[in-house]
């Protein structure tokens, strides 16, 4: 598989009036990942997203794809298609013929399109159901639906808008399974849309963290969690802490801070809160500062040497472990 | 032992002794709830129809009126030639307002659903479009005729302009007078109900379609319009009820020129046939429950209501 840049934002700025929703984002899409755009609601990701749609206009900058600018294209011209958060299945219409609906603004014959539609419904498991209404269908198989539909056009970039978010937490990590493996199948470019971190870390290769309009960080998603550049990003990507140390601030995974005797680690806190895990206990401390450092300890290393809420205890971990933030 | 056994048993069958007398209950607090709608409808519909079927089968003379059992009021309703010519009229009448307020209303209301994205303008431009209808359908009919006619605004102006060199005759006490008054009177039920269905419309579905390709014109086609049947159909209901059973406006607009199943009526109660009058009446309600009927074996309207 080629790794080369397929699809370019160059300075995609969106504006509102006078609020910035997307300031001067310039990011490379790899062909043939999966990149997440992750971020907290209103960080600019679905504004991003839809504008590489085309359901967005982009006010100022360029999106090149396959070496063209589609910017000013039409949804329909520019090789993406679209999933819908809320799936957007027309109501009316039975599952074929919701699948085949692009083929039949293009004026392709009923017989064909609804060949094309079976085998777009063979590929996500529902041929049984082609002959539903979508208000017949569960949350799950809706959305696979969806995928069918916007599978046919052929497109060489698949744009999902938090396409998770509406169902239930099991069926989530399932559908996420599913989507991960259609994508190894397809071959093409996913571009994915998320608030949830564990969503993004399972799914993607690449990660791309929003947060006030602008891309706080992107990469491969190890790459990220491990060695977060800001502080937003450590907070955001969760299992971090972030410490202020004499150099500047810090990030330090929970699960490398290891508790000592007072005195012995790199800084004196106390234990606020003891929380027991099953594989792991979280012991929460306070240091200087009010500063909160979680120490996350496989079980069995904390109840050979067990700390109660009130005790005085020392943090360390390993130098190579901490990672500088530059914001 | 046996004893708590009994006790447990009797507590269990009090207890589904108490619910049954709630499912009980259940169903009389429903009669009841229902009880005053049903009774003023029975009061103020169905016991006047009942009166209308029953004295269509009276007999009358030119000075008096016979309860009886026969069907000559029918019998020389359905043959007389009289009747096919404003049953003709009636449905002309009908379909023509049906078409024009049906495509004023359709694009009024995809203007306000689709064009004007604010909440807030969308209900502005509604209230804007209610204003006439405070004031009386008299009132906005009879407000025609000083337009309308030979001397009047629209007569003068086109002369001015040298549009024309005569005054157009047509434009007052016509079929089209007739039907200008009808498209004004009813365009906005139309409009209620189809800018209500659309208002439901999902727009994502209308992005999702643009998603697939769609030019708007398809939009509209496969999207829009399927999914604004509802709305439509019951804008067609209106419409078409309120037109079919109309007298006034006929009257009025035409200059008592044409004719329809309304103003048969209406003439019969003049000169006292109320026989005559309530088989006619009992006529047109069949007619127009005949239409409803096929109207909504093409829409099921249910999911609205």
């Amino acid at each position: 598989m080629e790794q080369e840049t397929h699809l370019e934002l160059v300075a995609v700025t969106k504006r509102y009036g006078s609020t910035v929703a997307v300031k001067a984002v310039d990011h490379k899409f790899k062909s043939g990942s999966y990149t997440c755009l992750l971020g907290p609601s209103g960080c600019g990701k679905s504004s991003t997203l839809r504008m590489i749609a085309g359901h967005e206009s982009v006010t100022e900058g360029s999106i090149v794809l396959a070496g063209r600018d589609v910017a000013n294209l039409p949804p329909a011209k520019r090789g993406t298609a679209m999933m819908f958060q809320n799936y957007a299945l027309f109501p009316h219409l039975s599952v074929r013929e919701n699948v085949a609906f692009s083929l039949k603004m293009k004026g392709v014959d009923t017989a064909v399109r609804h060949k094309s539609a079976d085998d777009m419904l063979e590929l996500v498991h529902l041929s049984e159901l082609a002959d539903r209404m979508p208000d017949q269908l569960s949350g799950g198989q809706q959305q696979r639906v969806a995928l069918a539909r916007a599978l046919i056009t052929r497109p060489q970039v698949l744009l999902l808008d938090e396409p998770l978010s509406a169902l239930d937490p099991f069926l989530r990590i399932r559908m996420r399974a599913e989507l991960r493996k259609l994508q190894k199948e397809l071959g093409i470019s996913f571009v994915h849309v998320t608030h949830g971190q564990d969503e993004a870390l399972a799914l993607a290769d690449e990660i791309v963290v929003m947060n006030n309009a602008v891309i706080e960080q992107a990469g491969p998603a190890r790459d990220v969690f491990n060695a977060p550049k800001t502080e937003f990003v450590a907070k955001f990507m969760g299992g971090h802490n972030v410490i202020a140390l004499p150099q500047g601030k810090v990030a330090v995974r929970s699960d490398v801070v290891a508790p000592t005797g007072p005195g012995a680690g790199r800084i004196e806190a106390t234990v606020d809160t003891v929380e027991y895990q099953g594989t792991h206990v979280s012991i929460l401390t306070k240091s200087i500062g009010d500063t909160e450092i979680t120490a996350l300890v496989s079980d069995a290393a904390f109840f050979a040497n067990p700390h109660n809420p009130g005790d005085t205890i020392g943090l360390t971990w390993d130098e190579k472990h901490q990672h500088a933030l530059i914001a | 032992m046996s004893e708590t056994i009994g006790e447990a048993r009797k507590s269990r069958l009090s207890l589904s002794a108490i619910a049954d007398k709630i499912a009980a209950n259940k169903a009389v607090s429903g009669w009841l709830m229902a009880a005053p709608l049903a009774l003023v409808l029975l009061l103020f519909l169905v016991i006047p129809i009942i009166m209308i079927a029953v004295v269509s089968f009276w007999r009358a003379t030119e000075f008096s009126i016979i309860p009886d059992f026969v069907f000559e009021n029918y019998e020389f309703l359905l043959t007389s030639p009289v009747t096919l010519t404003v049953f003709i009229n009636t449905f002309k009448y009908a379909i023509v307002t049906w078409i024009c307020t049906l495509l004023i209303g359709f694009t009024v209301a995809y203007y306000l659903a689709f064009h004007i994205r604010e909440m807030r303008w969308q209900v502005v431009m509604f209230l804007l479009c209610s204003i006439p209808f405070l004031t009386s359908n008299i009132i906005r009919m009879i407000s025609w005729i000083p337009f309308l006619g030979r001397n009047g605004i629209a007569n003068s102006t086109l002369i001015s302009w040298g549009v024309i060199d005569e005054p157009l005759e047509w434009l007052l006490f016509s079929d089209f007078s007739v039907i200008l008054a009808f498209v004004h009177l009813y365009v906005l039920f139309m409009v209620v109900p189809i800018f209500n269905t659309m208002m439901r419309i999902d727009k994502s579905l209308v992005e999702a379609a643009r998603d697939a390709g769609a030019t708007g014109p398809q939009i509209l086609w496969n999207v829009i319009i399927p999914l604004t049947k509802p709305g439509l159909m019951i804008g067609t209901i209106f419409v078409v009820t309120l037109v079919m059973g109309d007298f006034f406006t006929v009257r009025i607009m035409s200059g008592s020129q044409s004719a329809n199943v309304g103003r048969l009526i209406s003439n019969d109660i003049g000169l006292l046939q109320y026989p005559s009058a309530s088989a006619t009446a009992i006529v047109l309600l069949i007619t127009v429950l005949l239409i409803i009927g096929i109207l909504l074996r093409f829409v099921d309207i249910r999911k609205e209501l």
